[in-house]
């Protein structure tokens, strides 16, 4: 495993405080004290390398930490298939396809189809709300906002990303649900020809409030990480773009805005990875309704992960069995936006860094 | 093409620090002139100033007038991005658009100012790295990233760039500053060629490089740190390097001094 | 000619041509009023809706008004400069609505049962018509959940990290990286089911004769699974940012690695690191979606956190949020204020910490 034959071999070789062979030596750290005596502690033979000691010792924990995280990965998949298997053996439906949701019955059936469809269309009208909007607040904290107002500023946008979501869901619901009411209301007077904003009512309870809802959470996470890299555009960068002309849109147009684009898409993706992921905010705000229909603004909407927490408590084994194997759904899903996201990322930085 | 631009009593600040006093001098069409100096002396600000680049900094402001042609391009109705096309800038480290290619690193500014037609900027492209003397090593690689060249490279590759959207005037801030002696070499041969064609004023470090290329010179100094820099003296090149006629530039030169 | 005179007149700079008039501030506010009074009359005067949406339209006849007299008078381009500076202030305003509308309402209403009753006592014995009821147990279970959690996950976390910036060359510790990456992503609802299906319907049977037990424990396991990538990132990142030579320093004095790992390198990263956990910290502290899985989420004060169901804050909020009573989202606002309050402490005591940290900045 590669190690640095200049550090290993030498730094063993003088680590006396495992030998035992000589009270302090070169070892004994860098505090002013390990100059006492002579670096190598009184002639003879240069101390043996040792086979075992601490130096083996804290780089086998270090290993094992590090193996830790492939063990818990592993772990993850294996007992969650081994839980939802038996429950998907005795669904009497398809489990990709069937559209309801009744584990508990002596006769199981349940499907994914309506949860994985309401999970990525909260999680995309989410994201195209929060996204540019985002990028509006990141750009003005990183070049428009003067410095007294943008350090402030981000500082209460970092906050506002450490707000547990069971508080924006709790808002959600007794807050924003009324103004999403009545918005919903008028879309459906004016614009009710269009299928998504359709139907009788009762409206509120819908996909529109949990997908704004999860917009708002997701805000801060999107804007503080996009501020961070457009900050890091090069100075000299930016003065490029100026100095041949660009208006100040057009520098961050030319410099700002490509130089961060890994870097927002990888927001991005983060933030999309919340969004399919969030729970309570949207247990505590949709409609729950087991129906594949793009109607946006009726009661209705539901999503793996809350599905997972409204019908946790009454599940019976093959229930459990049943909402777990949503759950690796989920984890599916998140697990190829997570890669897609990062392989982008590498491309772009391969591309970058080729360069420098 | 290049054009006259004359400083007269050009004061700086960075908010209340004042960094050059004063400053007046006319450069004349189709000249380089070189500005030099010990560090922290304002050659960079004044530099700076000439294009309205010093005003990107916060709190940064100017007094004093500095026309081109007999335009105060210090007017309130001047607009800055004119102003910056007109007079292009070449920074001390080359600073090519990391994320773009060779290609669109060259055409950058045009694109920016409306051109689109690819046949157009195919052309510009070719004309202004001919100019640059960078053709005829990029010309198989247009595609590959800007910032993938040597140093040098790069930096022929950012005056191209610069004269890509046909300025008058081009300024250059150390430009070989973050470079080797080789590459150094192929800039100068550069300036003699675009003298033709451009005014240029040039910052350098190197009082070499300022006798070699320049057919004025400027010398700027400070009395103590803190203090707003000066132009001490600016005249022929030849008589800047031979026969000064103030003390402190003769102690600059000779290396007494800075 | 030149390429920019060819291409369309007036492109290129001369002299003559780089002045150009600017919008009037004036004007602009002038062309703002009128698009509101046009807004709010096309609004109500149709009757298709209130001020709200003559506010909205107004807006919008603003931005379409503004983009064409400024290309009028300024120019295309800076018509377009001016519309984005618009766009993006428009932006900020447009987030700081509801974000505030959070804040207020969590002040407001969270202050209604910030009293000795709320932080002493739990939701033992507590009836749908009674007014009382607290959060003690929930803040008990909370404070001992995340510092199980934070126990385990920190040695861990720290140690995989230093595998990977001291140790990791070559394929496996590329795959490590690429997992700690891919765990970042796991919702913390499959934590959740992870422990529910590993912790409490496998191994916790075995102490307990056969029946699933849910505890904080468990609740503190699955925590761990979510903190412990966050930890090694920032770590990582933190360690990463050690300069070199004072590694080399101490190689140089003949300090072994693992000598030189503790007593020089981690020293030098600590605040970084230690902002790091807090962060993660503050996070695991607002999980509620695990927890409602494997804790159990008992009505009564439980000390003891490996056996029997504890309630943790954000659990609390949930359930109360959940709750038919009428003093229920009382005390949920509550008790999502203290949540609020708890995160945001360790969250600003980690970025001032971070503010002092000579080696980030």
């Amino acid at each position: 495993m590669g190690d640095n034959p200049s550090r290993s071999e030498n730094a063993t070789a003088g680590d006396l405080g495992v030998t035992g062979r000589h009270a302090r030596g070169a070892g004994t750290g860098v505090s002013p004290s390990s100059y006492e005596e002579p670096p190598f502690g009184g002639g003879g033979a240069l101390p043996k390398k040792t086979r075992f000691g601490m130096e083996a010792g804290f780089k086998g924990l270090s290993v094992a930490a590090g193996a830790m995280v492939l063990v818990i990965i592993v772990a993850i998949a294996v007992f969650l298939i081994s839980k939802a298997v038996p429950a998907i053996n005795a669904d009497t439906e398809n489990f990709l396809t069937f559209n309801q949701w009744f584990p508990n019955e002596t006769q199981p059936r349940f499907g994914i189809a309506v949860l994985a469809f309401g999970t990525v269309l909260t999680s995309i009208i989410a994201l195209l709300v929060a996204v540019p909007i985002a990028l509006g607040i990141a750009l003005f904290l990183s070049h428009y906002a003067p410095k007294r107002l943008a350090t402030p500023l981000g500082f209460v946008i970092d906050l506002l990303a450490a707000v547990p979501s069971v508080v924006f869901g709790l808002w959600g619901r007794d807050v924003f649900m009324e103004p999403v009411r009545n918005f919903s209301a008028w879309l459906n007077e004016y614009f009710g020809w269009i299928p998504i904003f359709g139907g009788d009512g009762p409206f509120g309870r819908s996909v529109l409030l949990g997908s704004l809802v999860l917009a708002i959470m997701v805000l801060p996470i999107v804007t503080s990480l996009s501020r961070e890299v457009f900050m890091q555009t090069p100075g000299m960068n930016e003065e490029a773009a100026l100095a041949l002309g660009a208006t100040k849109w057009e520098m961050v147009r030319t410099a700002v805005l490509p130089y961060g684009k890994p870097g927002v898409i990888a927001a991005v993706m983060l933030g999309l990875g919340r969004a399919l992921g969030e729970t309570i905010a949207l247990a505590l705000t949709l409609g729950v309704v087991f129906n594949i229909s793009f109607n946006i603004i009726e009661n209705g909407g539901n999503s793996i992960a809350a599905n997972i927490a409204n019908a946790f408590g009454e599940a019976n084994e093959t229930g459990r069995g049943a909402l777990i194997a949503s759950g690796l759904v989920l984890f599916a899903i998140t697990l190829v936006v997570n890669m897609a996201a990062r392989a982008i990322i590498y491309r772009r930085r391969e591309f970058r860094d080729s360069a420098a | 093409m290049a054009k006259r631009i004359e400083a007269s009593n050009v004061s700086s600040y960075y908010g209340s620090f004042k960094a050059i006093d004063s400053v007046s001098m006319v450069v004349e069409p189709k000249t380089i002139t070189a500005l030099i100096g010990p560090s922290g002396c304002g050659k960079s600000t004044f530099l700076r100033s000439i294009n309205r680049m010093h005003e990107v900094l916060p709190n940064a402001r100017i007094e004093g007038s500095l026309t081109i042609d007999d335009q105060n391009i210090y007017d309130p109705d001047v607009d800055v991005t004119a102003v910056r096309r007109l007079i292009g800038m070449v920074f001390q480290r080359p600073n090519p658009f990391p994320t773009m290619s060779i290609y669109e690193n060259v055409v950058a500014g045009l694109k920016l100012n409306g051109v689109k037609k690819k046949s157009v900027l195919d052309d510009a492209a070719e004309q202004s790295l001919k100019s640059a003397n960078l053709w005829n090593e990029v010309k198989d690689r247009l595609g590959r990233p800007g910032a993938g060249l040597s140093g040098g490279q790069q930096q022929r590759l950012c005056i191209a760039r610069t004269i890509a959207v046909e300025p008058q005037v081009v300024l250059m801030d150390e430009p070989c500053s973050a470079l080797d002696p080789i590459s150094t070499l192929a800039i100068e041969d550069l300036m003699f060629k675009l003298k033709d064609r451009f005014t240029i004023i040039i910052v350098t470090h190197n009082m070499q490089q300022a006798a070699r290329v320049s057919d004025k010179t400027g010398f700027f100094s400070i009395d103590k740190t803190g203090d707003p820099g000066r132009l001490i003296e600016y005249d022929d090149t030849q008589k800047i390097f031979s026969n000064p006629t103030e003390k402190k530039t003769e102690d600059y030169i000779t290396g007494r001094f800075g | 000619m030149s390429l920019l005179e060819r291409e369309s007149s007036g492109v290129v700079m001369t002299t003559d041509n780089i002045r150009s008039q600017k919008l009037h501030v004036g004007l602009n506010i002038g062309i703002a009023a009128a698009a509101l009074v046009v807004g709010l009359a096309l609004a109500y005067g149709f009757g298709i809706g209130n001020y709200v949406l003559g506010v909205v339209l107004g807006v919008v006849i603003y931005l379409i008004g503004l983009q064409i007299v400024a290309g009028r008078i300024e120019g295309r381009r800076a018509a377009r400069d001016r519309m984005w500076k618009t766009l993006i202030y428009a932006a900020c305003v447009l987030a700081i609505l509801p974000l505030a509308s959070v804040v207020w309402t969590l002040i407001s209403k969270g202050a209604g049962r910030l009293d000795g009753n709320f932080f002493g006592s739990s939701m033992n014995n507590i009836g749908a018509r009674d007014p009382e009821g607290g959060a003690y147990h929930a803040i008990i279970g909370t404070l001992e959940q995340v510092g199980i959690a934070t126990l385990m996950a920190v040695p861990l976390g720290v140690l995989g990290a230093i595998y990977l910036v001291e140790y990791g060359r070559g394929k496996f510790a590329t795959t490590v990286r690429f997992f700690v990456d891919v765990m970042t992503g796991i919702p913390s609802i499959v934590a959740g089911l992870f422990i529910l299906s590993f912790w409490v319907l496998i191994v916790s049977p075995w102490f307990n004769n056969g029946t699933p037990r849910f505890s904080g424990f468990a609740a503190s396991l699955a925590l761990t699974v979510l903190m412990l990538p966050t930890i090694v990132r920032s770590t990582e990142e933190m360690l990463r940012l050690v300069p070199g030579p004072l590694r080399e320093g101490a190689y140089a004095l003949g300090v072994p690695q693992w000598k030189t790992i503790l007593k020089v390198v981690v020293p030098t990263a600590l605040p970084g690191i230690v902002t790091g956990i807090m962060l993660a910290v503050a996070r695991a502290a607002g999980e509620t979606a695990p927890v409602l899985l494997v804790a159990g989420g008992a009505a009564a004060i439980n000390f003891d956190p490996f056996a029997g169901g504890q309630q943790s804050l954000s659990l609390f909020v949930y359930q109360q949020a959940g709750d038919a009573s009428r003093y229920a989202p009382a005390r949920a606002w509550t008790a999502a204020l203290t949540l609020v309050a708890i995160v945001l402490v360790l969250t600003v005591a980690a970025k001032l910490l971070a503010r002092r940290n000579s080696l980030s900045k």
